[in-house]
Parts: structure tokens; C-alpha cells; sequence
């Protein structure tokens, strides 16, 4: 089997990597590039937890091959804190214990990312809608919406 | 995943892919979107010996208007199709039925030509497309041709285009004034389902509110989606009134051949595909400019 040379933007560097046709970003991001803040809970798009922004999309890394990021951006949960200093999601999922096992939290808040950039003052069913391909078997859900609108109040009055 | 001998090939024209495809004697699979493609391979139920990512072929991933209507590239995600004014002012019954397929992420990568490619009798984007009258461009080794959508699905996995054929864009065409269309599906969930039954209805009114000219397709009620043209003839001369709604009603109920599955019994999916039909009717006249 070929390898495939990729040369790609991956939370604003440039990365290069090296990966078979078959294998998907996913397998690239945790095995190759040791980025395992994605995860792979289904590997057939139906969980959310490997989401990830490519080309400023919300997607699922397992959809998608390695050899498809030649020349795209990807953004990945690593790239959501800023330094040391979280996320105003990602302290907030904290502040309002919305997670357990955390498998899904980083998938999560990168799309719930995507969500308040396009929409800073969702609705509760808009989040619920957003949200609807990240699966969390633990929290029931209720805590990560409140979680979600917590931040977006204060990423709108910061 | 297996692929051993899996090899891809990214072309940027329409000429280098059809050419890479001809060269290749064994499995070949199209990638755009890849939300059907990945999982074939992920579950091994393809392994195809080459995958071409057709996302770089200038104007795939375009929306582009024409004749007083829209192309839509081959590429072209959910997202940013229903992110189009213009696409979504003309034909929303098209837009809401690729909006309904998956999740947000899958909505990111997701097309209505793989939908239409991927062959399944539920796709949600098909029956919309067939009752707008839409048509596929289609390039092979024989050049180019133009075929109407509802000639491509032929049975459950399985479309009509050859070997070495692919499809680079879905042609939805100008209407006249005072028309309107609309998708409906049934899933007993909310969100992220497969339809057991659904229907479209796209329809054309004149000034007094009298169908002029209409089409009705039917998804996850037989081996395709269903073009059913006894249920256009059903309103055609109405102003969907009680009578025309229930022969309408009929009519699809009348088309369908489904199958028993998990997810619907013949029986239900025969009764509700006739239901469906009616409501997006009823939504279509009201998109039209008819006042009931």
C-alpha cells in the first residue's frame, strides 16, 4: 500500500504527516500526531466524539480520510484553550459538572464551539438540535445544555 | 479497515478523473462527502481498489444559478446548501429534505449527489429532487450526459450510472410563479433517523389557486423512491379540497411495495407514506401562494 505525504494546518501550525489511503484523520490526529483529545467512540459518524472543525465544518474525524486534509485546515479540542487559560467552555463544562466519563466532552465542546461562533444566544432546542450527533451516555444531557448556555451568556458579556 | 491495495487519487479536472477511473479494472468508489463511503469501508463492505476524492474538480463544490435555477456541484455540503438564500427561496422542500440527513457533523460533509449515489430507497434528499423535476450531470468515458433524477436509483445499494461514470452536479431547474414544494419524513425520533416512509409534492398554482402542474415521489416505500404519477394526477384541476386530498392519499398508498423491517411494518408504511403525502401537499400549496 502507498503512503500518502500530507501537508496540513492543524490548530494554526503547519503539520506534515505521513498515512496509509485507507486510514481516516481520526487515526491520523490520536496515532501519528498524538493529538487523543478526539476520540473514537462509533467510528461510523454517529457519536460525535471524534468532531472536529476542517475548514471551519464541524465533522466527524472518522468520516474523513487522512490523505483529505492535504492543504485544509483542522482544528482539534488542543486547540480550543488558549495557553493555560480555558475556554469559557471548557470552564464551564467544569463549573456545572457536565461530564462524567468525559469520552464525549472533548467532541462536545468543539462543536458546541462552532455552534456560538455562528449563534451567540442559541435557544435550548437549538443547542439540543446542534448538539444531536454527540452522544453522552452518562450525564443525561441537561447539565452540558446548561453548561453550554452558561458560557455563551458569558462569551456575549465578556 | 483492509484496503492493501487501496490507492487515491485526488484529480483536479473532470478529464483527469474520468481517465484515472477507466484506467482502474477494479472497485472503484467516488469520495465527496465520504459519510456513506467511510463506513463502507470501515465495515468492509467495499474495498474498493481505488478511491477518487472529486472535491478538487473545479465547480464541484459550487452552487452556481442557471436558466432561472440552480446548480449544485457534487461536493456541495448539506450545510452549505442550506446556507443559500437563493436555493433555499426556490426550492425549500429540497433544501429541508438534505437538511434532515444526520447530524451537524454529517450535515458538514454530506451531499445530496452522494445520498442520490449510495442508492438507498430512504434517502431523504431523493424524493424532494425527483418531485422538483432535477436532473444529474453526468460524466463517463462516453462524455457527458444529463439524465433526470429519478432515473438513477435502481434498487436498494444499486443506481443506473456505468462503470466509469460519475456524477458532477444535480440541476434544479427555474419555476414559475406561485409554486412550492415539500418534504415530510416519519422517524419515531426527533433527530438522526432513517425515514420508514416519506413523501414530496412540488406544485404549481395559477391565480384562483388551482393545481396546474404537480409531482409526488415516495421514499422507503419500494426497492427505489418512487415518482407516482397518479397521485399528481390526483390534484392536477384541484384546489386540494377534501375529494383531491384523499385521492391523492390513495394514490400513494396505492404505489407503495415496501418491505416489513425494525423500523415499519408494510401496513404502517403504506397508510403513512398516503398521510405524509397529503401534509406536504397542504405545505407545498401554502409555499405556493394558496390560501386554504
Amino acid at each position: 500500500m502507498k503512503s500518502i505525504h500530507v501537508s496540513t494546518t492543524i490548530n494554526g501550525d503547519a503539520a506534515e504527516f505521513i498515512c496509509a489511503p485507507d486510514e481516516s484523520l481520526l487515526d491520523v490526529l490520536r496515532n501519528r500526531l498524538g493529538l487523543t483529545g478526539a476520540k473514537e467512540g462509533c467510528g461510523t459518524g454517529d457519536c460525535g466524539a471524534c468532531s472536529v472543525m476542517l475548514d471551519d465544518r464541524l465533522v466527524c474525524a472518522c468520516l474523513v480520510l487522512g490523505a483529505e486534509a492535504e492543504g485544509a485546515t483542522v482544528g482539534t479540542i488542543e486547540g480550543v484553550a488558549n495557553g493555560d487559560t480555558l475556554h469559557p467552555l471548557q470552564q464551564s463544562f467544569i463549573d456545572h459538572a457536565a461530564l462524567q466519563c468525559g469520552i464525549c466532552t472533548p467532541g462536545i465542546i468543539v462543536a458546541a464551539k462552532a455552534l456560538l461562533e455562528k449563534n451567540p444566544d442559541p435557544t435550548d432546542t437549538e443547542v439540543r438540535y446542534w448538539l444531536a450527533g454527540n452522544l453522552c451516555r452518562c450525564t443525561g444531557y441537561d447539565k452540558i445544555i446548561h453548561a453550554v448556555q452558561d458560557a455563551a451568556q458569558k462569551m456575549r458579556s465578556a | 479497515m483492509k484496503g492493501e491495495s487501496m490507492r487515491f487519487a485526488r484529480p483536479t479536472t473532470e478529464t483527469e478523473a474520468v481517465e484515472i477511473i477507466a484506467q482502474e479494472p477494479g472497485l472503484t468508489r467516488i469520495l465527496s462527502g465520504g459519510t456513506d463511503v467511510m463506513v463502507q469501508l470501515k465495515a468492509g463492505l467495499a474495498e474498493p481498489a481505488l478511491i477518487v476524492d472529486i472535491k478538487h474538480i473545479p465547480g464541484l463544490r459550487a452552487i452556481t444559478p442557471e436558466a432561472g435555477g440552480f446548480r449544485i456541484g457534487a461536493a456541495v455540503s448539506g450545510a452549505e446548501l442550506g446556507e443559500h438564500a437563493g436555493v433555499r427561496a426556490l426550492w425549500p422542500g429540497v433544501v429541508e429534505s438534505a437538511e434532515l440527513i444526520g447530524s451537524t457533523q454529517v450535515q458538514g460533509r454530506a451531499t445530496m449527489a452522494g445520498n442520490l449515489c449510495n442508492g438507498s430507497p430512504a434517502a431523504d434528499a431523493v424524493p424532494g429532487l425527483i418531485a422538483a423535476n432535477a436532473s444529474a450531470r453526468i460524466v463517463g468515458p462516453e462524455g457527458i450526459r444529463q439524465c433526470p433524477i429519478e432515473d438513477i436509483p435502481a434498487g436498494p445499494g444499486k443506481i443506473t450510472l456505468a462503470k466509469g461514470e460519475f456524477l458532477t452536479s444535480i440541476f434544479l431547474p427555474a419555476r414559475p410563479a406561485r409554486s412550492g414544494d415539500a418534504y415530510l419524513r416519519f422517524i419515531p425520533r426527533t433527530e438522526m433517523d432513517i425515514a420508514v416512509a416519506s413523501a414530496a409534492v412540488s406544485l404549481t398554482l395559477d391565480d384562483a389557486g388551482i393545481v396546474t402542474a404537480a409531482r409526488v415521489a415516495l421514499g422507503a416505500v419500494a426497492p427505489t423512491v418512487r415518482l407516482v404519477p397518479a397521485a399528481a394526477k390526483a390534484i392536477l384541476g384541484t384546489t386540494l379540497d377534501d375529494a383531491a386530498l384523499a385521492a391523492l392519499t390513495a394514490a400513494c398508498s396505492d404505489a407503495c411495495s415496501p418491505i416489513d423491517d425494525k423500523r415499519g411494518t408494510i401496513e404502517f408504511r403504506t397508510q403513512v407514506a398516503g398521510v405524509l403525502a397529503k401534509r406536504a401537499a397542504l405545505i407545498a400549496y401554502s409555499r405556493a401562494g394558496g390560501k386554504k
